[in-house]
């Protein structure tokens, strides 16, 4: 995951990059664009090391100078407000300088391509990219055209890494907690024979291709449910246990619900006859909530649907996760950018977490 | 030598553009340039039934002259060029500017005219005319005709010209929004994917429609099991229905896709390893009756994008022979066989190995008489070699082993899938009309 810094100017290749599965971890990782490339040593390794930047983030200043003089770029070409704000205040909380770029897709169309973009963004002088996109596997392609880092803030129907990261991350500090232990140094056992429903809109979704591979890598069983219209043609070699129709049959045997975000033009009747038979059908209702069992957890990524896949009153419930899961995305996304940017020379070196308490001379105006 | 008359040892003499002589042993003729060939296949010129040329329009991608170039090189003596061009050939103008371009071409240069006006599905294009400029053959290649009721009537209408129909076939209502096969790597990957049955489902409109009217029909670039057949059944059934396949869908498989390489993205998709087989097999059983490339040159600034944003289409010209003599002789050979990478299919994957003669066959001889270019049909291509034939021939060497290098090709674009694979099998020599166009392995012009 270490990248000397001297290789930022270096010639530009037009090779693919190939990433073999295990390479991202343990020092040789370069991007970060599919969890499939993590293996469950590579989450593990991340999820630790979350942990410490958790600690970060509960000090009165939450800022570390890991990552100081690096430069993160967030390359957003798709609307987001909750990933990029979380990228960029991971990125100034490790003290990385962050340059924001919106890509108006139609306006890419119509001139530049993206390929010149990107380039051009990267002869700045850039050390990761945080790519965000409609078109899956762009990430891939920024990563075939620069040198810098990239890491896949989420690709059309393709990916979403750090989100399933931050997923793992919760599920694994709530039941820490819940067994007395500290989740520091944890590993990841809880995730052996997790009862998982992933409920929703899984083709269109990239939050679940991710968390799919993240939890079948950690030995959980993942149920996918969904109307037919809504899962993938293929499910060949998802590490998926079982699919259902039905979610009033799953609910009672699950120990984290995952309900996905409806996109309202699913419900247009191309692929759902309307939203409304699709809440009634799949919504997680206070009455569908009643039959999960004790203790089971209620995830969603955001932005949520009130009354479409969750009820309002489902999404006040303790056992929702949906607020921690946002607060440990910060340190899940900042452990991601930190192992991948922060590790100069050798892999393993500890993060840097010494207090930011006063501006260091090389930020000083004029120093 | 080989033709479609079989296999022997000669010597060939060419004179004023025509064979004079075949025989053992001939003797050199004063003055004669001799080209080598032991250890070497002669076989009649290869005939490409797809090509995209993208004159006029889209000259930064390709050019008549640098087509015709690529071609020669990979073979062939002469090709098809599809009529997708800017504007596309529904009219004569246009038909008569692409054989113009042709005419110092280093192939055979002919032309394939639209269905409809403008590709668009709708008003017939003006078949008549352009059959009485020597077209052919007739396609909206890029898309399908989508509306069953002007195919009828166009399969109808061409009765008249002794053309044939070739379709696309490609139901839109499937396929629109996909970019590459709909199945494990398409649901992986998260792409909108294509569904085999998109093009099965036209395939088997237009085997109805062939018999309801009588017509014939050739179906291009087929990429599924169940495509082929489908007309394994309407042959059988006696129905005036040809076939072709590319080299790609011989030989590459959806797995390409895994790491969104545009290169790899083409219309239509790349299939699973069971399709590959079975179209191995189709051209073994005789289903299939030609090997087509496809070749579909683009711009590097439109290929190197994201894997939805970059047209469908690789070249073909100069890799095909190689190719497809790997993927269905087993006897020269390909990165397309065995590499030990795993990622393509396996040469002779469940069928029984073809002879040299009958893939040249497929490469040759019966694509000519598809594209009424074949000597009986008036026209100067497939062979055999013969005195008095024209002397369209090309010169293979089955054991040479080269590596291709994009920028080396003569094609004016670079979206070649077999980039730094190494070949087995190259065209040592082209003979155009009589001229040596290739010669060990080099353009002559």
């Amino acid at each position: 995951m270490t990248r000397p810094a001297a290789m930022a100017g270096a010639a530009r290749t037009t090779a693919p990059v190939v990433v073999r599965s295990g390479e991202l971890s343990k020092g040789g990782r370069r991007h970060l664009l599919s969890v499939a490339e993590l293996g469950a040593e590579g989450i593990e390794e991340i999820l630790e090391v979350s942990d410490a930047f958790v600690e970060v983030g509960r000090r009165s200043i939450p800022k570390v100078p890991s990552l100081r003089g690096r430069t993160v770029v967030t390359l957003f070409a798709e609307q987001s407000t909750r990933t990029r704000l979380s990228f960029e205040t991971a990125a100034k909380r490790l003290s990385a300088d962050v340059l924001s770029f919106s890509v108006d897709t139609s306006s890419v169309k119509k001139g530049e391509s993206l390929r010149d973009t990107v380039e051009t963004v990267a002869a700045m002088g850039v050390d990761a990219f945080v790519v965000r996109h409609t078109s899956a596997g762009a990430p891939a392609a920024v990563a075939r055209w620069v040198d810098a880092s990239v890491v896949n803030a989420g690709d059309g129907w393709h990916e979403h890494p750090t989100q399933a990261l931050l997923d793992c991350y919760t599920i694994r500090q709530v039941l820490a907690e819940r067994s007395g232990r500290p989740s520091q140094g944890a590993g990841t056992g809880c995730f052996v024979g997790l009862r998982v429903a992933i409920v929703g809109d899984v083709r269109h979704s990239r939050v679940a291709r991710s968390l799919v591979l993240a939890l079948g890598a950690l030995g959980a069983e993942v149920t996918l449910v969904a109307p037919g219209s809504l899962l993938p043609p293929s499910l060949e070699g998802w590490p998926v246990t079982k699919v259902s129709y039905d979610l009033d049959a799953v609910l009672p045997h699950v120990d984290v619900c995952y309900l996905l975000r409806l996109q309202s033009e699913r419900g247009a009747g191309a692929f759902l006859p309307s939203v409304r038979e699709y809440s009634a059908w799949y919504g997680l209702t206070s009455r569908r909530a009643a039959l999960l069992g004790d203790g089971a957890l209620v995830m969603h990524p955001g932005p949520m649907n009130r009354g479409v896949e969750i009820a309002d009153d489902v999404a006040a419930l303790p056992q929702s996760l949906v607020l921690r899961q946002v607060s440990n995305g910060v340190a899940v996304r900042m452990a991601v950018l930190f192992m991948l940017l922060g590790q100069v020379g050798s892999g393993g070196a500890a993060p840097d977490l010494a207090p930011t308490l006063a501006p260091t001379p090389g930020t000083v105006p004029g120093a | 030598m080989v033709d479609a008359s079989g296999e022997r040892v000669a010597d060939v003499v060419v004179r004023g553009g025509l064979v004079a002589e075949v025989g053992p042993d001939l003797a050199v003729p004063r003055g004669a340039t001799v080209l080598e060939a032991g250890g070497c296949l002669v076989s009649p010129g290869l005939v490409d039934l797809h090509t995209h040329l993208r004159q006029p329009g889209a000259e930064d991608s390709e050019t008549v002259e640098t087509g015709a170039r690529a071609a020669a090189l990979g073979g062939f003596t002469a090709v098809v060029a599809m009529p997708n061009t800017d504007p596309p050939v529904d009219s004569a103008a246009v038909a008569l500017e692409v054989l113009a371009l042709g005419e110092g071409a280093m192939c055979r240069v002919a032309v394939a005219g639209a269905i409809t006006m403008g590709r668009a599905g709708e008003r017939l294009a003006p078949m008549g005319e352009l059959a009485s400029l020597g077209v052919r053959l007739f396609t909206d290649d890029g898309t399908g005709v989508q509306d069953g009721a002007v195919m009828r009537r166009a399969l109808e209408y061409a009765r008249g010209f002794d053309v044939t129909l070739a379709q696309h076939c490609e139901d839109e209502a499937l396929a629109r929004g996909g970019h590459m096969h709909e199945g494990e790597w398409s649901s992986r990957l998260g792409v909108p994917g294509i569904p085999a049955e998109a093009e099965e489902m036209m395939v088997a409109r237009d085997i109805a429609l062939t018999r309801l009217t009588g017509g014939r029909m050739h179906f291009l670039h087929l990429s599924t099991a169940r495509s082929a057949a489908l007309v394994a059944a309407a042959k059988a059934e006696g129905l005036a229905v040809t076939a072709e396949v590319t080299p790609h869908h011989l030989t590459l498989t959806h797995a390409e896709l895994a790491g969104y390489d545009p290169v790899f993205k083409v219309n239509p998709p790349l299939r699973v390893q069971a399709d590959v087989a079975a179209l191995r097999a189709a051209c073994g059983d005789g289903t299939l009756d030609a090997v087509a490339t496809d070749h579909a040159p683009h711009a590097p600034e439109r290929k190197d994008d994201t894997l939805d944003a970059a047209p469908p289409g690789m070249l073909g010209l100069q890799t095909a022979l190689p190719v497809v003599l790997g993927a269905l002789c087993g006897s020269a050979g390909n990165g397309a066989g065995g590499d030990g990478g795993g990622r393509h299919a396996a040469p002779r994957h469940g069928a029984p190995a073809m002879t040299r003669a009958a893939v040249l066959g497929l490469l040759s001889w019966r694509p000519a008489r598809i594209a009424g270019l074949a000597r009986d049909q008036g026209g100067d291509q497939g062979g055999p070699i013969e005195p008095g034939a024209p002397g369209n021939i090309c010169v293979i060497d089955p054991a040479a082993t080269w590596e291709v290098d994009p920028v080396r090709l003569a094609s004016r674009s670079r979206n070649t899938p077999w980039a730094g694979r190494a070949m087995t099998g190259q065209v040592r020599h082209t003979l155009f009309r009589g001229e040596p166009v290739v010669v060990d392995a080099e353009a002559q012009r």
